[in-house]
């Protein structure tokens, strides 16, 4: 009965872990929301959030339109990224895996800069959800591709991986081509949506990116076991009776909506599809039950700490938060390198 | 409860490597299958596993193993592979539990945790049940694995070079577990071995390939022959009596 317990005492400590985070989200949500050049301080902005009426309408304003859409959607973009992330890691059991380094983020700026470009107007869509729409096209496309390629080789991680490479420098070249013809406007407009900004975050597109979100998690924990038996081998869990080629294509249905629907709205946000599931996997292990929430929850958490940076920097001024994942996350993960913690 | 296969046929691509196998194994029993490098015998176990699918017909007690849902195979057979790669950062607990995955949920139930640690306690391994697979030798893995084939209670157990990696009190060890749960559980057990001395003690029937076909299948003194040993392994050996036992000596 020791170790029972042990694995009981083990369980309880990896959903302490859990809450743990979750209250870190929260705390770092809302200082994000209190970080800003409005000269709001700490009390006026909580005011703001849970008794509107009792603050002036500007600080309303400010609070409500602008800061916890952008602090929500850092905390809904992070969460969906890592969760994508750490599915793809266990899915092509490759701890490089990521909605980035499989092409994604380049398909989805490719097509953004493609709407840019061509200046598309649709009657039934507002004009700012085109650039969203083409980026959400490119980047689950991008996805798609990569799980048929890998399905027709019986799902071969190999292959998906190297397919996903190729389609990072095939949408990078094309993307480079259409800057190369485009007007001096279309490209500034261009380089601004592939830093990666939460500055058009709206409720609306939180909306729709919170509902794949909140949708995929619970059908990615249904698999949860299954996943953790990937783990060990295609075959190996062929044999313990998983559907491999079946779960794979869910997880790549779901995969590519997530990171579609993360990256449509904000633009290129690196490296937190890669850290989140690497700082979870450290602090938790393999077994997914934990590692897919914690994973999902550190990249909430990564970039909600990178939304607050972005408007401390620089008194009254945003820096792309793009920027901010990429310039702090590479020397952390050089970190995680070096201690050999990230790896199986 | 037997398992019957019946002339089963196997290529990849346009190689042929399983031709006309045909041979049963008994409940209680333990079958070594034994040949050359490349004779066939994984490929063999994989078809039995219903990892691939082979032409003939495989039946576990008169029901066809390729008919079965993946549910229904993974709960009568339990199969250990030769290899799983990159170890995960999964305990043996955890990875022995695996073998129950149709029975887990989010929220394990202690009695299936119990249950593996009957298991592992069986194997020997229960002080092992905290550590990483990452941390564990290539010989320890394989105990995890073996917990993790039986955990599910099969009715069937194929193990793909079991012994591997574990040195020889160990594999000696391992083998006397397996022919002891074998007997006492009523299993068919089928094995792939190297050791022809180590077959001889341990395997109450033989099925030695070669080339892809079956060229002998009986009881160990029946197939571990100098002449069939040479068809097998193109090999010349010489049997000496040590008491009431055979060794089997290559010449030379």
């Amino acid at each position: 009965m020791e170790t029972h317990s042990s694995y009981a005492r083990q369980s309880k400590r990896k959903c302490s872990l859990l809450l743990v985070f979750a209250a870190l989200l929260l705390l770092a949500v809302l200082r994000d929301v209190t970080t800003g050049a409005a000269g709001l301080g700490f009390k006026q902005v909580t005011a703001a959030v849970f008794a509107p009426d009792s603050v002036s309408p500007t600080a309303r304003a400010v609070v409500w339109s602008l800061r916890l859409p952008a602090a929500l959607t850092a905390a809904v973009v992070g969460a969906s990224l890592g969760l994508a992330g750490a599915v793809m890691q266990t899915i092509l059991a490759n701890p490089l895996a990521s909605p980035y380094t499989l092409g994604v983020g380049a398909g989805a700026a490719f097509g953004a800069s493609l709407a840019i470009v061509l200046d598309l107007h649709l009657a039934s869509l507002p004009p700012e959800y085109i650039v969203p729409l083409f980026a959400f096209v490119f980047a689950g496309g991008v996805c798609l591709v990569v799980a048929m390629l890998g399905h027709s080789r019986a799902g071969s991680s190999a292959v998906m991986i190297l397919a996903g490479i190729a389609l990072l420098f095939l949408f990078q070249a094309l993307q480079a081509l259409l800057q190369f013809f485009a007007s001096e406007g279309d490209l500034q407009a261009i380089v601004f949506w592939t830093f990666g900004s939460l500055q058009k975050a709206a409720w609306s597109k939180l909306g729709i990116t919170a509902a794949i979100l909140f949708a995929a998690l619970p059908l990615v924990l249904c698999d949860a076991w299954s996943y953790t038996a990937l783990l060990l081998g295609d075959e190996r869990a062929e044999s313990l009776g998983v559907r491999v080629a079946s779960l794979k294509r869910r997880a790549f249905v779901l995969v590519s909506l997530l990171t579609a629907a993360a990256v449509c709205f904000t633009g290129t946000i690196g490296f937190v599809g890669l850290a989140g599931p690497h700082i979870a996997r450290a602090l938790c292990g393999d077994d997914q039950r934990f590692y897919l929430p914690l994973s999902s929850l550190c990249g909430a958490l990564v970039l909600s700490a990178a939304s607050t940076l972005s408007k401390s920097i620089v008194t009254g001024g945003i820096f792309p938060i793009g920027v901010i994942t990429a310039l702090t996350g590479v020397p952390f993960f050089f970190a995680l390198a070096l201690r050999g913690r990230w790896t199986r | 409860m037997t398992l019957r296969v019946q002339d089963l046929n196997f290529s990849y691509g346009s190689r042929a490597v399983l031709q006309s196998i045909s041979f049963e194994a008994l409940p209680g029993q333990v079958t070594a299958v034994l040949g050359a490098n490349a004779a066939g015998k994984s490929t063999l176990l994989k078809c039995l596993s219903g990892l691939l699918k082979p032409s003939g017909s495989i039946a576990l007690d008169g029901e066809s193993i390729a008919d079965m849902s993946p549910h229904r195979r993974a709960h009568a057979v339990g199969a250990m592979v030769q290899d799983i790669g990159a170890p995960a950062r999964l305990t043996v607990l955890e990875t022995a539990l695996l073998g129950r995955l149709h029975a887990l949920t989010l929220k394990v139930d202690p009695r299936e945790v119990e249950r593996v640690m009957g298991v592992l306690r069986r194997l020997h391994i229960e002080a092992l049940a905290d550590r990483l697979l990452t941390e564990l030798s290539g010989g320890q893995r394989r105990m995890a694995l073996l917990a993790q084939a039986l955990a599910g209670s099969p009715r069937l157990l194929l193990l793909d070079e079991p012994t591997a990696n574990l040195d020889l009190p160990n594999e000696l060890e391992a083998l006397r577990l397996v022919r002891a749960m074998t007997a006492e559980s009523g299993l068919v057990t089928v094995v792939t071995l190297h050791d022809l001395n180590v077959t001889a003690r341990f395997a109450d029937r033989v099925v030695l390939m070669g080339e892809g076909r079956v060229i002998g299948s009986g009881a160990p003194e029946d197939t571990l022959t100098p002449a069939l040993i040479e068809r097998a392994y193109g090999v010349k050996t010489r049997l000496l009596r040590d008491g009431d036992r055979v060794v089997i000596v290559p010449e030379g």
